[in-house]
């Protein structure tokens, strides 16, 4: 490409009126207890905790806090749940039961959408476009699968496992909730869920639909809590199974409590995917792709493209395009139909990520930020940022830093770029943007990422696996393969 | 000028991302006082449009009064930006917005097909600019295009362009008839390095007409070609823009890609007939609160 000298001016005198999605319709309670054998019951100790609002810093309810002995209640609620009806129950009838709770999501679509927005900070547009259209497709998918087992495994007379204890993450919270419960109740066994303790809201409503679906009691559990709630519910000798979405330090916590006991595992953990933009690849497109592959939910995704590599020829270019895109940007009101990128959910992830800042600087990579405003209100909010020449040796570069921040390098032949890209801990996702087909199939069979997404990125659907290589965990989530680590075969 | 030839296209567009690009802008929420600015920005940009077998120099006539006059029951509008006729009524256009600073802008060069000889359309050009007019809205020739002689069409446009002078160039590319957006990208290319003052999408009797994703190809091409260059092109999509709505989300494609600068009607405009009216009683509804039948509003 030629050289660059045009200017971009995106200030402009047409500013767009605030537009909030209407949030007069939710209720919240004040205070949200345990779900356990379908009621909602005090914590044993008593002890409650806030979640907040992380674009106003303000509570917006309380939230029990379950201990050993609430876990020990809610998995013996499961375990009965499973071995008195659940298991018993023909599997056509437990697919009813799962489209009833898929359609009810999407007769509340609106509602459960604005408290994930109130609750983790994302834009109402991804809550309402992504986490609660998806969510209900999981329990869709998964509910068609409940009596065709069979089918989908013959000849293995696949059976239920028993009880599975869940652990979800704060990034997708209703999302993570569906991936999790849709296809260990397809699969015939009752579940404890432990929701993230910064985005408990959206399970607690979940609960009040599994109530409304007349869920036999005990089938699903939900125990809100921190770290030691959840480490109670993997510890627990009566749970036949973890399923684990979070962070690589504490997945390796739960292999080696689990390490010797009879409980099943997967674990979808950390990841730093690699973006790779070929000479070839509509580069108008790509931009976009690298855009929504890291500023997606704030960047606080598993799976977001947060090592840039484009290829020497059409750097200067793409970086161009790129931070006048990152302009027009508009971080703010999660609420606000015009956000692209939210509130950070947290005032301890804002620290992880601003630590990394300063560290990229450190590091000697060039900084970049976009000059779009951000609110000054006491909520969390990071700029969209780039970090300019950054290397293989640079921490940023190697660390998962889960915020709105990408690491940007150039390679110049397929080989470097396979490299660059495989040279890494992680291992879940990537991308690929390139016009020749050839290419996409080179560069796929040798990356080593669970995911490889070409000429877009970010897209998920039901039926498609996910799931990483090396530390970025094992077992899939999502299609047909995401039965099997809820089966005996 | 460059003279390279232009056969590969360069970069490549995809279609899908291209898609998922303009649906996304198109669902920007705009609102109250952003909505206003943006429906008096557009009305500003309108190149009221007459380009029928059937004109007539009265239709004309009244057609360039209501430029000038889009509503009076509602003071402070803006007027459009210029009217658009054949070549033989730019004169009777010239003389009846004489006094203001609306734009006559004449279709020249075989319009709408393009079919003819090269002499034929200069000298078609000459008549409009000689009769006045400001602006010239080419069409190029589409066959020559699609067989793969960029080069001809290059030195066409290049051709006309002499042979305007100093009325500005706009070269309509009649995206319906090209296909697909690699085409476009490249017909736009070619265009603003023969000197198109404009590109434009279409002559409106080709369907489709203008699409955002058409519109958002081109406006891409266009920064990629300030990015070279330095200059500033123009951009006119026309026909199918038919609602005050459609115009704002065409506006959020310009603010988001070209920015503050391309948001005047010395660099953005809409070819259209009917949008006028649709704009006028959205901003008429936004000051009485009411929606006023189009018997309301003049149907020049």
């Amino acid at each position: 490409m030629p050289a660059i000298s045009g200017k971009m001016e995106f200030d402009t005198a047409w500013s767009y009126a605030p537009a909030p999605e209407n949030a007069d319709h939710i209720v919240l309670k004040k205070r949200y207890e345990l779900f356990i054998t379908g009621k909602f019951v005090k914590p044993q100790s008593g002890k409650y905790f806030e979640t907040l609002n992380p674009a106003t810093g303000k509570p917006l309810a309380k939230v029990a806090e379950g201990s050993e002995a609430d876990i020990d209640k809610a998995v013996k609620a499961a375990r009965k749940a499973y071995t008195n009806h659940w298991s018993k129950l023909p599997a056509k009838e437990r697919g009813k039961y799962i489209f009833r709770l898929a359609r009810m999501i999407q007769e509340r679509a609106r509602e459960f959408a604005v408290i994930e927005s109130l609750d983790g900070g994302k834009a109402i547009r991804e809550s309402k476009g992504v986490d609660i259209p998806l969510a209900a497709a999981h329990f869709f998918y998964y509910a068609g699968w409940a009596d065709k087992l069979n089918y989908a495994f013959p000849n293995t007379n696949p059976s239920s496992l028993g009880v599975a204890g869940q652990i979800i993450p704060w990034n997708f919270p209703l999302l993570m909730a569906a991936w999790k419960l849709a296809p260990a109740l397809a699969t015939g066994n009752t579940v404890v869920l432990k929701p993230a303790e910064t985005t408990p809201l959206t399970a607690m409503k979940l609960a009040e639909l599994i109530q409304d679906c007349d869920f036999p009691p005990g089938v699903v559990n939900i125990v809100t809590g921190a770290g030691a709630t959840g480490a109670a519910l993997v510890n627990h000798p009566d749970v036949d199974k973890i399923a684990f979405t979070g962070s690589t330090e504490v997945g390796k916590l739960i292999r080696r409590a689990t390490a010797g006991t009879q409980k099943k595992i997967t674990l979808e953990l950390g990841g730093k995917a690699a973006n790779i933009i070929f000479e070839d690849a509509p580069l108008d497109q790509a931009v976009e792709g690298i855009i929504n592959g890291i500023y997606f939910n704030q960047g606080h995704v598993c799976c977001a493209g947060s090592r840039l590599l484009v290829q020497e020829s059409v750097k200067e270019v793409i970086i161009r395009k790129l931070k006048d895109r990152m302009e027009t940007l508009i971080v703010g009101d999660p609420l606000d139909k015009n956000t692209d990128i939210g509130a950070i959910n947290s005032q301890q992830q804002l620290a992880t990520i601003e630590a990394y800042l300063k560290l990229g600087q450190a590091e000697g990579a060039e900084m970049f930020q976009s000059s779009c405003p951000v609110p000054q209100n006491g909520g969390y909010w990071v700029r969209p940022t780039l970090f300019l020449n950054a290397s293989q040796s640079h921490r940023i570069v190697q660390e998962e830093i889960f915020g709105p921040v990408l690491a940007v390098q150039s390679f110049r032949t397929v080989d470097e770029a396979v490299k660059k890209a495989n040279n890494t801990h992680y291992g879940l996702s990537a991308g690929v943007w390139t016009d020749k087909g050839s290419k996409i199939f080179q560069m796929t069979q040798k990356m080593r990422a669970g995911v490889i997404w070409a000429n877009t990125y970010n897209k998920f659907d039901p039926t498609a696996p996910f799931g990483g290589y090396k530390e970025s965990g094992f077992g899939r989530e999502g299609g047909l393969h995401g039965l099997m680590p809820y089966l005996k075969m | 000028m460059d003279n390279s030839s232009y056969n590969i296209p360069y970069p490549s567009i995809d279609q899908v991302g291209v898609a998922e690009r303009a649906a996304r802008l198109m669902s920007r929420s705009i609102k109250k006082e952003a909505k206003i600015f943006a429906l008096k920005l557009a009305l500003n940009m309108v190149d009221l449009t007459t380009l029928a077998g059937d004109d007539t120099p009265g239709k004309v006539r009244q057609l360039c009064y209501k430029a000038a006059h889009l509503h009076d029951a509602l003071p402070g509008l803006p007027h459009v930006a210029a009217v658009c006729v054949y070549p033989n009524f730019v004169r009777i256009a010239k003389e009846a917005v004489k006094g203001t600073d609306i734009q006559v802008a004449s279709v020249a060069t075989a319009f709408p097909s393009g079919h003819s000889s090269r002499q034929v359309k200069i000298d078609d050009v000459k008549y409009a600019v000689d009769e006045g007019a400001d602006e010239v809205d080419m069409v190029i020739s589409r066959g020559r295009f699609l067989q793969g002689h960029y080069d001809f069409v290059q030195e066409e446009i290049a051709a006309v362009k002499e042979a305007c002078g100093h009325a500005h160039l706009k070269v309509i590319l009649e995206t319906g008839e090209l296909v697909t957006l690699d085409n476009i990208r490249l017909a736009s290319d070619l265009a603003m390095d023969a000197g198109a003052d404009f590109i434009k999408t279409s002559t409106g009797k080709i369907q489709p007409a203008s699409t955002p994703s058409f519109t958002l190809v081109m406006l891409e091409a266009i920064r990629d070609y300030y990015y070279r260059t330095g200059r500033m092109v123009g951009m006119k999509p026309a026909g199918g823009i038919r609602t005050a709505k459609q115009a704002i989300q065409y506006l959020v494609l310009v603010r988001e890609t070209l920015g503050e600068p391309w948001l005047s009607n010395k660099y953005f405009r809409f070819g259209a007939s009917s949008l006028a009216n649709d704009i006028l009683m959205q901003l008429v509804k936004q000051e009485t609160g009411v929606y006023q039948s189009l018997d309301y509003f003049s149907n020049d």
